[in-house]
């Protein structure tokens, strides 16, 4: 048996110990926040916070999921008030929004270790999370802002 | 004409409403029908003003990352003086009632625009009335206003909510008693409000096709013929049984041409987890027989589509006589443009999710086309339309490729012989392989210069396997792309011919956002582009001097078939005055004149026309020693009439930017033996945070007349004015896409 802590709460888990974490969020837990979008580390939009460091879901199966604190989007904050949630709707950042979840969640693992960061630390830090519908100047702009820092 | 009408129907609307409530249905009348019945009219806007004040309006459009399901019900709520915070939308389900809910070819503000306006101006007319009935005064003394409706001379105020029951008892005014607001009385039009699935959105609960649920739910992943229109030979299912969690198998019969929207057929594994359904399909051990379509390969083709397009071909439009003014040029210019197809790649794969029972299914899809989900599904299934029930989710993008619901049909038929509700979510390598693909197509150009540099002659050929081929496998002529981007030249060019040539599709060729209109201005503001250099000119100058004096283009005349994106010229003309205002404004804007290419730095330029809409780009670009090119800079200017909620058009415009340089820097789609070739985001790349445009300045520019287009006339500018200004940079002419398949130093 797996044991983790999901947003906060314990969760047991029994099945195959290879399936990737994304599809226990979704299937099982039903938090579908956390999004498919190539299975393959190459998009970021299933990106999770895996003991406090963002993770691509798709690629974490189950087994190495054990024992670790998962957050998702649904429990990077009470109220949807983390400053980069605030950040985001004050500079309308989403269009279609899918891949806005993973984008806040690698965001918000970035300002914990980069609290300032610069434009060559978000390239750096974001360059794995595609947006199709193209949004990626207000994702710079929201971050800048959730940091503090000038645009 | 647009109709408006109390309705008791309300079955229009989920919510349940009080007694005294007061629902409306507005829609357009068809012209051509003289004696309407409510039988044939279909309203396509339903607001419900219910007692306790709560105002619901239906979104009749789908929601794929435009903002739409805001934009449209604000004008509602504008115009009848409702508070935002008041009001309620509701998704409408698929059905012909609404009239069109195609969320396809940018057309959702200009087709509904007057129509939203006009009925809440008729429920804050008939509120205001019930107002001045009550306190028996004139109903020219009673004002709505944000929620209530006040009497000035006595200070006495009602809610809309105490208003709704004696305001539904009212008579429906004629069209010329109500008045519209001013402009400078909007309180949301042209200002905007915040999407009303921003929050959802940032909180990971925006519900996507990919998220729909129902209990008893099972999960499908099917295995398609590689080929298409491939004929599944043999299967062995036992492994793929014996993955933990599956519990069948299950075969879906093999599409026929025309493929239109069906299903394409297959092995599906079904199972009670997504992983466990995908982990079942790669254990299946399939054999195809791959039929006519496996003689495709790219490479060769690509050398048929330019052989087509250097010989004479179909005349679309012709004027003056541009052989014998090549005969006399002082100079002849060249040249040959291809482009490769395309994949949509919206970020959510297709996804349905649906529930069979007793002849009857209910789907959940993200679709831009609901109203195509009900025919399909309904075929699929052999049951009556109005058997079908289709909920719209919200879409993690589409760009064309959901208006195709071939994967709700496979999650209906999946459900009918499951025998229960069937999740169907497709992989990247599936939305890649499956996709219904931009187009491949060659262009050739030749033009005639005077002793100047003017163009005296100008002649086109476009040749690439049409969309119409998906609906009629025989079909090799462009038919409705001609008039995205290729009939309408807009320049002044004494003589003048467009010509078409024949291209037979090996794969189901679709739209995707902006259509022809992307390979069309990439040749065409390229090879114009080129005329500049080689006459030595600036190529903003030389670009305006073609354009000529401000007119309006008649096509007709030229014995060109334009459809002017369906709707007239008198009330949407090329005018080229508009274009030449977009051009002057983003020079401007950009700095052009003050530009200093040089050290790997320049600046490049293109306009079009699409979608009734005017832009014009400046693209700067960066090539390091290395040959990696960066894009600092865009400049649009954009002329696409009034905006009804400018963030949104400009973040659209934003988009467009950062997709049309996927499409020029990267986006390839190839085939060998008739399969696809590309499968996920490692080998169909599209632009990163590092590579997109590193900031795109959209510039409004109101050129007056009523809203056009938003959501992809900023896509085919982008694709020249990259290569434009390459060619600036490195004295390479860049006539194929994508870029990196090319040196650049
Ligand atoms: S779905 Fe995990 S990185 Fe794309
Ligand atoms: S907002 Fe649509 S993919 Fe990012």
């Amino acid at each position: 048996m797996i044991r983790l802590k999901v947003n906060g709460a314990s969760k047991e888990y029994t099945g195959d110990p290879a399936m990737p974490l994304l599809w226990y969020l979704r299937d099982e837990l039903q938090l579908t926040g956390s999004k498919f979008g190539c299975g393959m580390g190459l998009c970021g939009a299933c990106t999770v916070h895996v003991n406090g460091e963002a993770a691509r879901s798709c690629l974490t199966p189950m087994q190495s999921a054990s024992g670790k604190t998962i957050v998702t989007i649904e429990g990077l904050s009470a109220n949807g008030d983390h400053p980069l949630q605030k950040a985001w709707e004050q500079h309308n950042v989403p269009q279609c929004g899918y891949c806005q979840a993973g984008q806040i969640m690698q965001a918000a693992s970035l300002l914990k270790t980069k609290p300032k960061p610069t434009d060559q630390d978000i390239d750096q830090a974001m360059q794995g999370n595609i947006c199709r519908c193209g949004t990626y100047q207000r994702i710079r702009a929201a971050i800048k802002t959730a940091a503090g820092v000038k645009a | 004409m647009n109709r408006i009408e109390l309705t008791s129907r309300r079955d229009f609307l989920n919510s349940v409403f009080s007694a005294g409530a007061m629902i409306f249905a507005a829609g357009v009348v068809p012209s051509a029908e003289a004696d309407v019945t409510k039988s044939t009219w279909n309203p396509s806007v339903f607001i419900g003003v219910d007692t306790d004040g709560s105002v619901t309006i239906v979104a009749h459009r789908s929601e794929m990352g435009t903002g739409i399901r805001t934009s449209l019900p604000m004008v509602v709520a504008d115009e009848m003086e409702a508070d935002w915070n008041r009001v309620r939308i509701e998704q409408a389900l698929g059905d012909k009632k609404y009239g069109s809910q195609n969320t396809d070819g940018s057309c959702s503000i200009r087709d509904f625009y007057d129509l939203m306006r006009q009925t809440g101006a008729t429920a804050r007319f008939m509120l205001e009335k019930a107002a001045a009935d009550q306190w028996k005064v004139s109903a020219t003394e009673c004002k709505a206003q944000n929620h209530q409706v006040h009497h000035t001379p006595s200070g006495r105020s009602l809610g809309f909510g105490e208003l709704a029951a004696a305001a539904s008892k009212q008579p429906i005014p004629r069209p010329d008693l109500v008045r519209l607001k001013l402009p400078n009385e909007f309180r949301y039009i042209g200002k905007g409000v915040p999407s009303v699935d921003l929050k959802d959105i940032c909180t990971g609960h925006g519900t996507y096709g990919f998220d729909a649920r129902v209990p008893g739910m099972v999960y499908a992943s099917i295995e398609r013929p590689p080929v298409l229109g491939g004929k599944l030979k043999t299967f062995d299912d036992s492994a793929a049984k014996q993955v933990a969690g599956v519990s069948q198998t299950v075969v879906i019969e093999g599409a026929q041409p025309p493929y239109g929207f069906q299903a394409l057929g297959g092995v599906a594994v079904i199972a009670n987890n997504t992983w466990a359904a995908s982990e079942g399909r790669k254990k299946l051990k399939v054999e195809w027989e791959s039929g006519p379509h496996a003689v495709f390969s790219s490479e060769a083709f690509k050398k048929t589509l330019i052989d087509t397009a250097n010989k004479p071909q179909q005349v679309v439009r012709t004027v003056g006589d541009v052989d014998t003014a090549f005969n006399g040029a002082a100079k002849i210019v060249e040249a040959n443009y291809y482009t490769p197809l395309l994949a949509h790649a919206p970020m959510e794969p297709p996804a349905a999710l649906a529930e069979y029972r007793d002849g009857k299914v209910e789907v959940w899809a993200a679709t831009q086309n609901p109203q195509a989900v009900l025919t399909t599904v309904s075929k699929a299934l052999g049951i009556k339309e109005s058997d079908v029930t289709c909920h719209v989710t919200l879409l993690g993008g589409a760009f064309g490729r959901k208006s195709k619901p071939d994967y709700v049909a496979e999650a209906a038929i999946l459900s009918k012989k499951v025998g229960k509700p069937v999740k169907i979510s497709w992989t990247r390598e599936e939305d890649i392989h499956f996709d219904y693909f931009h187009t491949t197509s060659a262009m050739y150009f030749k033009a005639a210069l005077d002793a100047s540099g003017k163009p005296t002659a100008w002649l086109q050929r476009t040749v690439f396997p049409p969309i119409g081929s998906t609906f009629d496998e025989k079909e090799q002529y462009g038919g409705g792309e001609l008039s995205l981007g290729f009939l309408d030249v807009p320049f002044d060019i004494a003589n003048f011919r467009a010509e078409n040539g024949p291209a037979q599709a090996h794969l189901r060729i679709g739209w995707l956002r902006s259509v022809a209109n992307i390979y069309h201005a990439f040749g065409i503001q390229s090879f114009i582009d080129e005329l500049a250099h080689t006459t030595q000119k600036d190529p903003v100058e030389y670009w305006l001097a073609t354009l000529g004096a401000p007119r309006q283009i008649d096509l007709a005349t030229q014995k060109a078939k334009y459809t002017n994106y369906g709707k007239p010229l008198a009330q949407y003309p090329i005018d080229t005055g508009r274009l030449r205002r977009v051009v002057e404004v983003a020079a401007e804007k950009s700095g052009w004149g003050n530009r200093k290419n040089g050290n790997g730095r320049a600046w490049g330029f293109a306009a079009h026309r699409s979608f009734l809409t005017y832009v014009a780009a400046v693209v700067q670009i960066e090539v390091d020693p290395s040959g990696k090119l960066r894009i600092p800079r865009v400049d649009m200017a954009v002329d696409c009439g009034q905006s009804i909620n400018p963030d949104r058009v400009i973040s659209q415009f934003e988009g467009a930017a950062t997709f049309g340089a996927s499409i020029a820097l990267m986006g390839e789609i190839t085939a060998a033996d008739g399969r696809v070739q590309q499968s996920n985001f490692n080998t169909y790349q599209v632009a990163r945070i590092n590579e997109a445009p590193y900031e795109t300045h959209v510039h409004l520019v109101e050129g007056g007349g009523p809203p056009t287009g938003a959501g992809e006339p900023g896509v085919p500018p982008m694709a020249p004015a990259i290569c434009n200004a390459i060619f600036a940079a490195t004295g390479k002419r860049l006539r194929e896409l994508p870029i990196r398949k090319q040196k650049l130093v």
